[in-house]
């Protein structure tokens, strides 16, 4: 590469995050914007909290990627995603902190359920209505969905849990007791069932 | 949720496409109508964009970015024709208190240029868009890119030296 073209390359240094952050003010105010999300620092690494217009529709664990994420949304939602602030994701973010903190037991959110449906979005209302510090086992789980014996169905409906940790899929257990896995990783599992444990 | 997908045009989430490619359109736009106006042309050009990106099919999103920025500039300098005291801005390429923003003098050459090989040229090393790209922003094919690229390069190097 000649000289010229290196002087020519040298890309000028904007005041990109004002910038950006007037673009999506304007975007938002002209409701262009679908999918709203923030980046949320945990004792699990990052997470994604991301609302629609019914609520939060999604979280993501630190284990997958955020280009992974927003390119499943694009797909089943819509494309129109932005990094930005919004009250629910707001409220989300206090409630996960005080979850990880040990001092809220219970979360009182307005959730989106529809990226699952049918049977899977039955196994997680059921999930969703496990207590704190409690589990139930898969086949349990199946059952108070309507099909007992549907437990690797159930299985699948965990493991695509749109909203881990507010639906708490880490409470439901393989039969023999152990905890199974989690897409979170089983040392997450492990240790969110015992942080409820200790304080239930 | 509908069965069929909701996003026909297959692009990017809009947030992967405004940190890939916003930087390089907003400097563009710089370069183009100036730092008073860059701001305002830039986010023009994004909700333009935005208000239909589940529906555009674009083989280059990027290249598609900059011919929208292209066209919402020119409706700028209608614009700022319109109001006397910003006339003069019109008349030059990028403005003068464009190139003053720019760091390096080597930019105070390129205004210089005949206008393809100018807009070629800041296309391609000001918006770092590939020569296919810069055709498809201009509207001319990605040979006759290349050659105003080119072009401009040789003038360049022929006024100012190339160590």
């Amino acid at each position: 590469m000649s000289e010229i073209e290196k002087k020519l390359g040298r890309t000028p240094k904007t005041d990109w995050d004002v910038l950006r952050q007037g673009l999506l003010d304007r975007a938002e105010a002209e409701e262009l914007i679908d999918l709203a999300y923030e980046r949320h620092d945990s004792p699990f690494g990052t997470l994604l909290v991301i609302a629609g217009d019914g609520g939060i529709v999604r979280i993501s664990l630190a284990a997958e990627p955020e280009e992974e994420v927003l390119a499943g949304l694009t797909r089943r939602i819509s494309p129109r995603i932005a990094r930005l602030g919004r009250d629910e994701i707001t409220l989300a973010r206090e409630q996960l902190d005080s979850y990880f903190a040990g001092s809220l037991r219970n979360f009182d959110l307005p959730l989106d359920w529809r990226l699952t449906k049918g049977f899977r979005r039955d196994v997680l209302v059921q999930t969703a209505a496990i207590p704190y510090g409690a589990t139930a086992s898969y086949s349990e789980v199946a059952g108070r969905a309507g099909s007992p014996k549907a437990v690797r169905a159930a299985g699948t409906a965990l493991a695509t849990n749109p909203l881990p940790i507010v639906v708490p899929c880490h409470r439901v257990l393989r039969s023999d007791g152990e905890a199974g896995s989690y897409l979170g990783g089983s040392e997450m599992k492990e240790a969110l069932l015992e942080m409820e444990r200790e304080r239930a | 949720m509908t069965a069929k997908t909701q996003n026909p045009g297959g692009l990017p989430p809009f947030e992967l496409a405004l940190e890939e490619h916003g930087p390089l359109v907003y400097s563009w736009l710089i370069a183009r109508v100036g730092p008073d106006r860059a701001d305002d042309v830039f986010q023009e050009t994004m909700l333009s964009a935005l208000g239909v990106w589940e529906k555009a099919a674009v083989e280059s999103v990027r290249a598609w970015l900059f011919t929208i920025a292209r066209n919402k500039a020119v409706d700028d300098d209608r614009r700022a024709s319109r109001r006397p005291l910003l006339q003069e801005e019109t008349d030059s390429w990028p403005s003068a208190e464009a190139v003053e923003w720019l760091e390096d003098p080597v930019w105070d050459e390129v205004r210089g240029l005949p206008e393809k090989q100018r807009i070629a040229v800041t296309l391609r090393y000001r918006g770092d868009l590939s020569h296919r790209e810069v055709g498809s922003a201009m509207k001319i094919s990605e040979a006759a890119a290349r050659r105003n690229v080119h072009e401009g390069l040789k003038t360049l190097r022929e006024r100012i030296g190339d160590e």
